[in-house]
């Protein structure tokens, strides 16, 4: 596959290992923030491929593990209603909410469909004018653009019966908040490509200058990663505070000006709730008045459900890094794919997952 | 859910192109790009072209790291 | 099929479809079953007694499957040539030579005749194929929405050569694993056809009987430990159960794993591995290392096997667990499926 298979090549591998372990020995927290990061990197194998010091952490770059399990209840509330259909990504299926899932409604009658692309959301809304069809909006920068257009297109076709749930989040913010925190010291972020595909590597430029913190923005081939790691340690080895692009095939400094349009003609930057981030200011879209016609929220008002709150799942601690799934009580014994607690482990980016499968 | 594959530009009406990735067709909506030509790689996002992936870009990524020596 | 349609006709006039009076065992549940048997033309179905009355000299393989896959048609195949070939494949893997089949069929009241005369004759078609005879069957007819168009269930007896032990508790240190062609045709042909998905590829069913080259293998070997097809839980979740039922470690290397391009294409697209895809005409074989090259040879000379490849081995460490060694160079744990994938693909 052309701009796939050359980047899994193993002798280039085994060289970027090798430059690598090079460096004099030191150690270093890279943190990455994307679910499809964690996924390659454990897919691949490539923590096993690094020398010891290199420490690599998930962040909070799963778009359904970021989710506040409130959010989660309103969209298993959503779905009660006989009048509606709900489309979603497929993550979203069997995230466990407090008393359900989309799944168990589905199974109890509810019209749950998983898509592949909000327009075919709107599809489905053209096709079945007697019901009301709600989208639930999660993702981060890469995926927002994509519903923002999809309303738009909506509007023009002045289709009524098409609805959004906006969970919509932020990465650069989720950032900061961590760096803010300082419960786990990261001496360089690996970015996510695709998101920065839309926001440009000069969203990151004010963790370099204010935080000294360096980044790189890495594609997702598992050469694009290692050398995006190698870069990394590089800009730390050298007391660099810089951003960097690996991934300048596809990444560039101002980013996707149509895709950015596309989301401030629709949505506005709002405070939301994070799970295990709490609420981060200027980190979430929620959609512009002139917009709110379909917006879910406003013309279903979905409940919550009062937290049973299960204090020993460790999702929010992993999604910041401070602990690995394996440091979960829950983890294994009780918390397993088929029977999750927490988001981390049934999302196909969760990190809980990805350590289930792959370790 | 960064998932993003590149595919060759087949054909391209209005807003819509069909797409090519390794022999699965498909159709993506590709207002986000300027100026695409046929023949041209886009990266699909959730049915939508999300960026132009540059060739000769992606050739200098590979012999940058061909050279790590 | 034709002395059925032109009955119904002369009694219902607009009969096209089953219905419920099929089911009841009277006049038309015989038409049914007469235009069966003159398909199937065998001489223990010919004589329409409650049972079959066959003879036997030796160790008898006895498996059964229900098939319910969504669509019924499906590039490369359909439910019928999936019924027939999934229970001969279920024989072959124990090493029996598949001999007669049993096949019933729940019908959906309102399935359109000239649809179940294609399904019969596609496995009739696969039958013969495989050289293999249905020589029992049934029909029942349920409401609208008591099953969902058609579910088949088909049966199978074969005889195992004395001396054959083949089983998944079998597989013993050093042996290498040979897999007889590309995985995930099956499931992404499925999930092509089911139009929600909106894309458009040439993948096909790789639906077929491996009896042939089954018997082809074992007589150039008598020391084959194990021989499993990836059906659903792909390839992953048949390495995973017989890493586990015969205690040992299952090495495999991910660039040996041939997979056809458009399979990969989709895989990238929607997120699947194709580890975890079914397939319904591929095996794995656990054998010596001594004879590998040459069962691989006889593997590739089939048309079932040309791209049959030796894609690992078994290892004394991590017992019960199965590693790949990916294709930039690292390892990681392969493990059973967990829950999602693909509904109703077999």
């Amino acid at each position: 596959m052309k701009f796939v298979d050359e980047f899994r090549d193993r002798a280039i591998a085994e060289r970027i290992i090798k430059k690598i372990e090079g460096f004099d020995s030191f150690k270093a927290n890279l943190m990455e923030v994307c679910g499809t990061h964690t996924m390659v990197i454990f897919k691949q194998g490539l923590k096993g491929m690094l020398p010891e010091d290199v420490n690599l952490l998930s962040g909070p770059g799963c778009p359904v593990c970021v989710t506040s399990q409130e959010d989660i209840d309103k969209a298993i509330d959503l779905a009660k209603d006989k009048n509606v259909i709900i489309t979603t990504f497929g993550d979203m299926l069997r995230v466990p909410g407090t008393n359900s899932s989309l799944e168990k409604e589905k199974g109890n009658g509810a019209d749950v469909r998983v898509i592949y692309s909000p327009r075919e959301g709107l599809r489905i809304a053209r096709e079945n004018p007697g019901k009301k069809v709600v989208f639930l909006a999660i993702g981060f920068e890469t995926t927002s653009p994509l519903i923002a257009a999809s309303l738009l297109d909506a509007r023009k076709e002045k289709i009524e019966n098409f609805f959004i749930f906006s969970t919509h989040k932020l990465i650069p913010p989720a950032m900061e908040a961590l760096l803010k925190s300082r419960e786990v010291n990261i001496d360089g972020f690996i970015c996510p490509g695709h998101v920065s595909v839309t926001i440009g590597s000069n969203a990151y430029r004010f963790i370099a200058e204010k935080y000294n913190v360096p980044c790189v923005i890495a594609g997702f081939e598992p050469l694009d990663v290692l050398q995006s790691i190698f870069m990394l340690l590089k800009l730390i080895r050298e007391k660099k505070a810089k951003v960097e692009i690996e991934y300048f095939r596809a990444v560039r400094p101002e980013g996707n000006r149509i895709a950015q349009e596309l989301v401030s003609e629709v949505f506005e930057v709002s405070g939301v709730r994070w799970r295990g981030l709490g609420t981060i200011p200027k980190s979430g879209l929620r959609l512009k008045r002139e917009f709110s016609d379909f917006d879910a929220e406003k013309e279903f008002r979905p409940k919550t459900e009062k937290s049973k709150g299960n204090l020993d799942c460790a999702c929010g601690e992993v999604l910041r890094g401070v602990k690995r799934p394996t440091q979960c009580k829950l983890y294994r014994r009780i918390c397993t794919p088929e029977e999750p607690y927490g988001p981390c482990m049934v999302s196909s980016e969760g990190t809980c997952a990805a350590y289930y499968k792959y370790g | 859910m960064c998932l993003a594959i590149p595919a060759k530009v087949l054909k391209i009406e209005n807003n819509l192109a069909q797409v090519d990735m390794v022999g699965v067709k498909r159709q993506a909506d590709i207002r986000m790009i300027s100026n695409l030509k046929v023949g041209e790689y886009v990266l699909i996002h959730a049915g939508f072209a999300i960026e132009k992936i540059g060739e000769k870009e992606a050739e200098e990524t590979l012999q940058l790291l061909r050279e790590m020596a | 099929m034709q002395l059925i349609t032109n009955m119904v006709e002369k009694f219902e006039g607009n009969a096209k479809k089953i219905l419920l009076a099929h089911g009841s065992g009277g006049k038309l549940t015989h038409l049914l079953i007469k235009s069966f048997v003159k398909k199937f033309r065998n001489l223990p179905l010919a004589k329409l007694d409650d049972s079959a009355v066959l003879r036997f000299k030796g160790k008898l393989a006895f498996t059964t499957d229900s098939y319910v896959v969504d669509p019924i048609y499906f590039p490369g195949g359909d439910i019928g040539k999936l019924a027939v070939n999934g229970t001969i494949n279920d024989l072959a893997m124990v090493g029996a030579k598949p001999l007669y089949l049993s096949a019933s069929a729940i019908i959906e009241e309102g399935f359109p005749l000239v649809e179940l005369e294609r399904i019969v004759n596609s496995m009739n078609r696969a039958a013969r194929a495989a050289g293999v005879e249905i020589v029992a069957g049934d029909t029942k007819v349920v409401e609208k929405g008591g099953v969902d168009k058609i579910f088949i269930n088909t049966s199978g007896i074969g005889l195992v050569d004395s001396g054959v032990d083949i089983s998944s508790k079998n597989a013993q240190i050093g042996d290498r694993i040979i897999l007889s062609g590309t995985i995930g045709d099956h499931g992404i042909a499925i999930l092509s056809a089911r139009e929600k998905f909106d894309f458009q590829t040439k993948v096909k069913s790789d639906s077929q009987p491996l009896n042939g080259i089954v018997s082809e293998i074992l007589r150039v070997s008598k020391r084959i430990h194990t021989l499993r097809d990836p059906t659903r839980g792909g390839l992953a979740t048949i390495l995973n159960e017989i890493a586990e039922q015969s205690g040992v470690g299952i090495e495999i290397e991910e660039e040996k794993i041939p997979v056809k391009q458009e399979v990969k294409g989709v895989c990238e697209m929607l997120g699947f591995d194709p580890l975890y895809i079914a397939n319904e005409g591929k095996l794995v074989a656990f054998v010596p290392e001594k004879d590998s090259a040459k069962i691989l040879n006889v593997m590739k000379k089939n048309r079932y096997g040309r791209d049959a490849q030796i894609i690992g081995s078994v290892v004394a460490r991590h017992k019960g667990r199965v590693v790949v060694k990916t294709s930039v160079g690292g390892e990681r744990v392969v493990d059973m499926l967990t829950g999602e994938q693909l509904p109703r693909i077999c």
